[in-house]
């Protein structure tokens, strides 16, 4: 019995590695994933980052590393930044008039500001939701397919196959396998949410952003896209914005604090929860006047 | 965060609650405090009515801990509290289960004691028993107010005092077995002697525990089954921050 857990386990993680390689195409290469146990890996690293809207400065010097499969929360309150440097890993800034970024951003060691760098395929492997889920106005299939049409897959099989694994991956697949060809509009909005992380995750990102990603939805479907960044968080490195504290606490393996467009404390989560080392930390999460 | 303040959350229902636990705990202590100086002074006075009254409070502190218990729980359930907050009320839930126990262990005294009236015991027999006794109301005493004040050097100089407590305990143990060795008719007496002593013991070991949990609500850290020496040295690294 148990052998056979471990005998599926490793198929299963073999077939994984597989597919990654299936898929390894662009620009940049994927880091070596192998890893001690117990052992984290970064995946971004953030050194001296400054991020300026026109004048104004949204980010100031922050220095954080983001390890790999592992749930990074971002915290803080409005207008703390914390959008702002989600929205720098995969330089969704770029398309902000008058942004001025200084300071180094790197994904498994390669700067993601580099001119040889192609910002389409950094999208492709740090993938982003936001806070209202935003499918195309078309079928479910072809909204989870979208991304493999756009990197040039034709194969139908192979469409089909990814389509279900990333449908299965975003806990959807039981829900809409008997409707894939309705449209995804009439999906309700936690599974309108849960159907665009699987269109993310179709196309075997590394990373996937989250900005807010449950804000919009009623807290059973909240729940049910928190249980599924548990579950992605073996494949994917994940960061997470949100305003709901108790939700980074229940997610978050790592939680950072922002405030005023500084990194304030960057902790595991049980020690920010427990016994933060900052008294600005303290004061937000307990609801203290700062 | 040495610094622990319960006030200025934005909810202010929120400070009142926290204040409200935090003075219930309080008003508990205080009640232990007095059953526990009534037992020792019914013991060492051997005064039947005293440890009749004793006896008799004890359904009060255990009232006291099921109503602080429930609030806790409730501030748990709707408050979610985080950081110093959610130590706290840890702190709390595990401070009224200390403070029960020592109300019960009042409780037994007060019994030794009466039985021991009842029985006709000798004075001479209790001759530790007041000093022990005053001895770990002190340490009880001083562990409510350093939980008051929040204050972990108090905690710390508390949580010493219970060694000596135990040395205390030790010598009485030692003089009760030669009064039982010299008349072996006094044993009955001897022995309730004996349960008192250990009831006081056991005291000082849970107002040790209290300290605990103070330098846990401020510090953040489980200070339990770690050397003094070290908790000391702990305190005072965190003062030189």
């Amino acid at each position: 019995m148990n052998t056979d857990a471990t005998e599926a386990q490793k198929q299963k993680m073999e077939s994984s590695a597989a597919r990654t390689h299936a898929i390894n195409i662009g620009d940049l290469s994927r880091a070596d994933t192998r890893k001690e146990q117990g052992e984290v890996e970064t995946t971004f690293n953030v050194s001296n980052l400054d991020l300026y809207y026109g004048e104004k400065q949204a980010l100031k010097k922050v220095n954080m590393a983001i390890p790999r499969n592992r749930v990074t929360a971002f915290i803080g309150p409005s207008g703390c930044g914390k959008s702002t440097l989600l929205r720098c890993f995969n330089r969704m800034n770029d398309l902000v008039d008058n942004v001025r970024i200084e300071g180094m951003i790197t994904l498994d060691g390669e700067d993601i500001h580099s001119k040889q760098l192609n910002v389409a395929e950094l999208r492709r492997r740090v993938g982003m939701v936001f806070q209202k889920p935003n499918p195309f106005p078309k079928t479910i299939y072809e909204n989870v397919a979208y991304g493999l049409r756009i990197l040039g897959v034709k194969e139908k099989r192979r469409i089909d196959e990814t389509v279900e694994r990333a449908l299965r991956g975003a806990a959807l697949w039981d829900e809409v396998k008997d409707r894939l060809q309705d449209n995804a509009l009439g999906l309700s909005g936690g599974q309108q949410q849960r159907l665009v992380i699987a269109r993310a995750i179709a196309v075997e990102p590394e990373v996937l952003l989250l900005d807010e990603p449950a804000s919009a939805l009623d807290p059973i479907s909240t729940l049910k896209i928190e249980e599924l960044i548990y579950e992605l968080k073996n494949e994917y490195t994940i960061v997470i914005v949100t305003h709901n504290m108790q939700q980074a606490a229940r997610v978050s393996d790592y939680t950072a604090f922002m405030y005023m467009g500084e990194l304030v404390e960057h902790a595991d989560t049980n020690t920010l929860f427990t016994n933060p080392s900052q008294k600005q930390t303290e004061d937000y999460i307990t609801g203290r006047y700062g | 965060m040495d610094n622990i303040k319960l006030g200025q959350h934005i909810s202010q229902q929120f400070d009142e609650e926290l204040e409200d636990i935090r003075n219930r705990v309080m008003a508990m202590g205080g009640l232990v405090e007095q059953q526990l100086s009534d037992a020792v002074r019914a013991l060492s006075d051997i005064d039947a009515e005293l440890a009749e009254v004793v006896i008799t409070n004890d359904y009060k502190i255990n009232a006291m801990e099921v109503a602080i218990d429930e609030e806790c729980v409730q501030i748990l359930a709707r408050r979610q509290p985080a950081a110093g907050d959610l130590r706290l009320v840890i702190a709390v839930i595990k401070t009224i289960t200390d403070l029960e126990r020592i109300g019960d262990e009042a409780e037994r005294v007060g019994r030794m004691a009466l039985h021991f009236a009842e029985t006709g015991g000798e004075s001479k027999m209790l001759v530790g028993m007041s000093h022990l006794g005053e001895h770990v109301r002190n340490m009880l005493h001083d562990a409510l107010d350093a939980f008051a004040r929040m204050d972990t050097d108090a905690a710390v100089a508390v949580a010493k005092q219970d060694a000596k407590a135990d040395r205390e305990y030790e010598s009485i143990l030692r003089e009760l077995m030669t009064y039982m060795m010299e008349d072996s008719r006094a044993i009955p007496n001897v022995v309730d002697v004996m349960w008192s002593a250990r009831a006081l013991e056991r005291i000082g070991d849970r107002s040790k525990n209290i300290c605990e949990y103070v330098i846990y609500l401020v510090q953040g850290r489980d200070v339990r089954h770690v050397s003094l020496d070290q908790v000391e040295a702990h305190a005072r690294n965190k003062k030189s921050d």
